[in-house]
């Protein structure tokens, strides 16, 4: 690793520092609730759209780990989202109807309310679908999470994401609001992602799970990504690179040991594919807005249109992080 | 006879008064130090909490920076306080804030009443002591410290660096042999006197300002010249980790915790409200489930191995190990046969029962992968696709006998297969090579071509075959290997079938009665010296056995001789 490379590292993240700091006039403030907040608060960041159904469970489940605030960006939603947020107590809620893509796929708006509201806090930025999972979860808030992680001088924190889904056609077991999402995606695929190293900014590229098996058997290399660090300590210097899945200063990415033991990490489970996701395709592919030109929901919707069920004969049925720790998906390191 | 309790706080201090308050309400006498580093305002606050219980005291305040002499100042000072305030008491407790008492004080109590001449602590000589880390064992006691370790962490280690590299040594002062051992102790009246009174004290104390983590060695080494019984070991349960960091207690723990001898342990999270709760509130009278330390020992032992070693052969986003460290090591041991199903009709299923496994066909097929069953998916979502798996080979190889761990993995490779993987087989440690050289030209001559149309093929093949020979015998190569020529195989195949099931089933030690069969091999012979007269020349074969034309055809080979 030359120092030119180091340069042309500093360069792309003062870029990308720069470029959502330009964003940050897309975003329009429609409430601020953050007065009265902890000293140290565990925020939530996420950009959404027509979401209005997943909302309830999402904030409940959140709230419930431990989450003190949620900082939400509504891109131009006509379903009620928006009101919906509005109410929420302990939601503050900027919108924006700029560009998704334009925007780096939301990621410059959060990391402008990660710049202006997140420095030196810790900071989870997920999607709508997505849901933390970590050791210890179920007796154990976020909060004794970030406190361990302080403890150990740890900035940032890995959960690969795991795509759950329902067993038979996704429009089979409708999505009531407010339930879990897991009660209906209740299967993963339990071991074939592959892992390589992400010169030259060092994180695991993780690929894998029903989406490559399945959408993307002939191009492997385009199937996407499972790995991400959504839980960051975060500075003002600090920069997502791509989604959540890297970030620059690239020592945040080396959430991996390799000296051959275990780092504690966890998982999102990935409430993506439910009835909704037909329906989200289809916009989606309408707008044009998404990852890769859309070739992602493209694949999918071929994949929808022949009614292919995801699940199979060695699909495992998630009970809980345990689970996903045996199976190797999520360690505990030495966090005991 | 009664015992007080000094306590070191200086963050939670809502638990530390809630702590303070347990004790005193049981009657101890309790002394606080609180880091002079903490604002007055939060000093406030916990003086106001505690206002109405005569016996919790404040002593003066110093800064306690980790590592340094000012723990041990506070210490000094809460003592003294206790033992003037405090006439009554005959032994003295260190607990710090987030310590919390996990048996009723009575416990204790009773227990120092009947050993009111003991001291509590652990005190171990530097030879003797295991768990330091960072390797600053004896050179804590001959070096000097002035740095702080946690906020000048590059004076601290230029500094250490630079003493040895001069050869500069502290003299250990006369009198003293260093001893070490963790920070919170029971120590009676008698012997903390005696520390604190010592005519020697003010030599001492210059002495330990500069030693490195004093609060560990301070009263660990001058107990030792003043005390007439040290029983070594301390009465606060605390598990450190593999750097030396205190392991956290949670709610989840609780039910460890009431298994535990000691009579407090550390550090318990502030919000570990349901600990807090049944400790403080409802465990005088809650009957103890059978104490069994070896538990928690166990539990935490099992982490520190985790962090440190991790689960071999799994390949994760937390784990992700490189060349020298486990990168190139599969879960469990596992066969590859190179050459044995072009020679038998039922080997596959014969291997699956000789060796109890699984028995896959060609993994790395350039068309498919072969799963045993032939199932389009295998174990963890593994998919058959041959683009998936030559994406990356080695994820696909590590993540399928990771998946199936418990089960011997067994599978048959050849030079038509995908060889990228080879070379991690090579380097792998669980991998058994099976190879009879050679093997492939059996199904190109069986296909009925001549000898002329396949000469290229044989030749490509032989080449692709030798090269993994030579990689997999190469003296860097981790992997196990038996190979035998063609030859060789054919002249007893029954015992290098009984070396496969050895090695890969040794638990079984009866022999195998029933072998695979043989193909037809009559003719092969000439099909090679075909292939010699069109100027190929094979090599990887061997000397085809005089008796190759009346070897039993489709019938099992006898078992001449007994196995080594």
């Amino acid at each position: 690793m030359g120092i030119l490379q180091s340069y042309k590292l500093r360069w792309k993240r003062k870029r990308l520092v720069f470029r959502a700091f330009r964003k940050r006039r897309q975003l329009r403030q429609v409430t601020d609730r953050m007065q009265g907040l902890p000293s140290q608060p565990i925020l939530l960041f996420s950009t959404m759209r027509n979401e209005r159904i997943r909302l309830p469970y999402f904030l409940d489940y959140y709230r419930k780990l431990g989450v003190d605030h949620f900082l939400i960006v509504d891109n131009g939603s006509d379903d009620g989202t928006r009101d919906y947020l509005v109410d929420q107590p302990d939601v503050s809620l900027w919108s924006s109807t700029a560009g998704y893509k334009q925007s780096r796929y939301g990621m410059d708006w959060v990391m402008h309310l990660l710049r202006r509201h997140g420095s030196g806090r810790w900071c989870l930025t997920v999607d709508v679908d997505e849901f933390l999972v970590y050791p210890f979860c179920e007796t154990r808030p976020l909060r004794a999470l970030t406190d361990w992680l302080d403890s150990t001088g740890t900035r940032s924190f890995a959960a690969m994401l795991l795509d759950m889904y329902p067993k038979g056609a996704m429009h089979e077991h409708p999505y009531r609001e407010g339930q879990n999402p897991f009660e209906i995606a209740q299967y993963f695929d339990s071991g074939n992602y592959t892992i390589r190293k992400n010169w030259p900014y060092l994180n695991l590229w993780i690929q894998g799970g029903p989406r490559a098996r399945l959408f993307f058997t002939d191009q492997p290399k385009q199937a996407p990504a499972m790995n991400k660090i959504p839980l960051v300590k975060w500075h003002r210097s600090y920069a997502y690179v791509s989604s959540t899945h890297m970030l620059l200063p690239r020592g945040l990415n080396l959430t991996y040991e390799t000296g051959g033991g275990e780092k504690p990490s966890g998982c999102l489970l990935h409430a993506k594919f439910l009835d909704t996701f037909a329906l989200k395709a289809e916009e989606e592919l309408k707008r044009g807005q998404h990852y890769a030109e859309s070739q992602e929901y493209r694949a999918y919707r071929q994949g929808i249109a022949l009614e292919r069920d995801l699940w199979c004969g060695w699909s495992e049925k998630y009970i809980n992080w345990r689970q996903l720790e045996i199976l190797g998906l999520m360690s505990k390191g030495n966090w005991a | 006879m009664s015992f007080g309790v000094v306590m070191l706080c200086h963050t939670a201090l809502d638990r530390a008064a809630q702590v303070a308050r347990h004790w005193a309400r049981h009657g101890c006498p309790v002394v606080i130090h609180l880091d002079r580093r903490v604002p007055d305002r939060e000093r406030d606050g916990l003086v106001q909490a505690l206002t109405d219980l005569p016996d919790v005291r404040f002593s003066d305040r110093v800064a306690c920076e980790w590592g340094m002499f000012g723990l041990v100042q506070a210490t000094i000072l809460a003592a003294s306080r206790m033992l003037a305030d405090f006439p009554q008491v005959g032994h003295v407790f260190l607990a710090s804030g987030s310590c919390l008492p996990i048996r009723p004080v009575r416990d204790l109590e009773r227990f120092l009443d009947a050993n009111p001449h003991t001291d509590f602590i652990e005190s171990v000589t530097t030879a003797d002591v295991g768990w330091t880390v960072g390797g600053l064992n004896k050179e804590r006691f001959t070096l000097r410290f002035p740095f702080s370790w946690k906020k000048q962490r590059r004076l601290f280690d230029l500094y250490v660096r630079l003493q040895r590299r001069l050869g500069l040594h502290r003299r250990i002062p006369d009198g003293i042999v260093p001893h070490l051992g963790s920070q919170w102790w029971c120590l009676t009246r008698a012997s903390l006197e005696a520390i604190l009174k010592h005519p020697d004290r003010s030599r001492y104390d210059r002495y330990f300002r500069r030693v490195w983590i004093p609060d560990e060695s301070y009263f660990q080494t001058l107990v030792r010249q003043v005390s007439h019984r040290v029983e070594s070991r301390s009465l606060t349960l605390a598990k450190f980790d593999f750097q030396g960091r205190p392991h956290i207690f949670y709610d989840d723990h609780l039910h460890l915790l009431r298994q535990s001898e000691a009579f407090a342990a550390r550090k318990i999270w502030h919000s570990a409200d349901l600990l807090y709760q049944t400790f403080l509130q409802n465990a005088e009278h809650a009957p103890r489930p059978a104490p069994n330390p070896g538990k928690i020992d166990r539990l935490f032992a099992k982490a520190v191995q985790r962090r440190v070693k991790g689960r071999p052969g799994l390949f994760m986003q937390s784990r992700f190990p490189n060349q020298g460290r486990g990168g190139n090591q599969s879960a469990a041991p596992y066969g590859v046969f190179e050459g044995f199903d072009a020679l038998f009709q039922d080997f596959r299923p014969w291997l699956a029962q000789a060796v109890e496994g699984r028995v896959h066909g060609h993994l790395f097929a350039s068309e498919r992968v072969q799963f045993a069953t032939g199932e389009a998916v295998f174990k963890g979502g593994l998919s058959d696709s041959a683009t998936l798996r030559d994406y990356n080979p080695r994820s696909f190889l590590t993540s399928l006998i990771w998946n199936t761990r418990g089960e011997t993995q067994c599978f048959q490779f050849g030079p038509s297969d995908v060889q990228e993987i080879a070379k991690f087989i090579a380097q792998d440690p669980n991998a058994m090579v099976f190879a009879v050289t050679g093997a492939f030209a059996v199904p190109l001559w069986r296909s009925g071509r001549s000898a002329h149309e396949v000469r290229g093929e044989v030749a490509r093949l032989q080449k692709i075959e030798a090269d993994l020979i030579a990689l997999v015998d190469s003296p860097e190569s981790k992997a196990r290997m038996r190979r035998w020529t063609l030859g060789e195989f054919l002249e007893n195949p029954a015992e290098p079938l009984q070396v496969i099931v050895d090695m890969l089933n040794p638990r079984v030690r009866q022999r195998r009665a029933d072998l695979p069969r043989l193909l037809p091999l009559a003719g092969f012979s000439s099909f090679l010296q075909d292939l010699r007269n069109q100027g190929m020349q094979p090599v990887l074969m061997g000397d085809m056995p005089e008796t190759l034309d009346s070897l039993p055809n489709g019938r099992a080979p006898v078992m001449s001789q007994p196995v080594e």
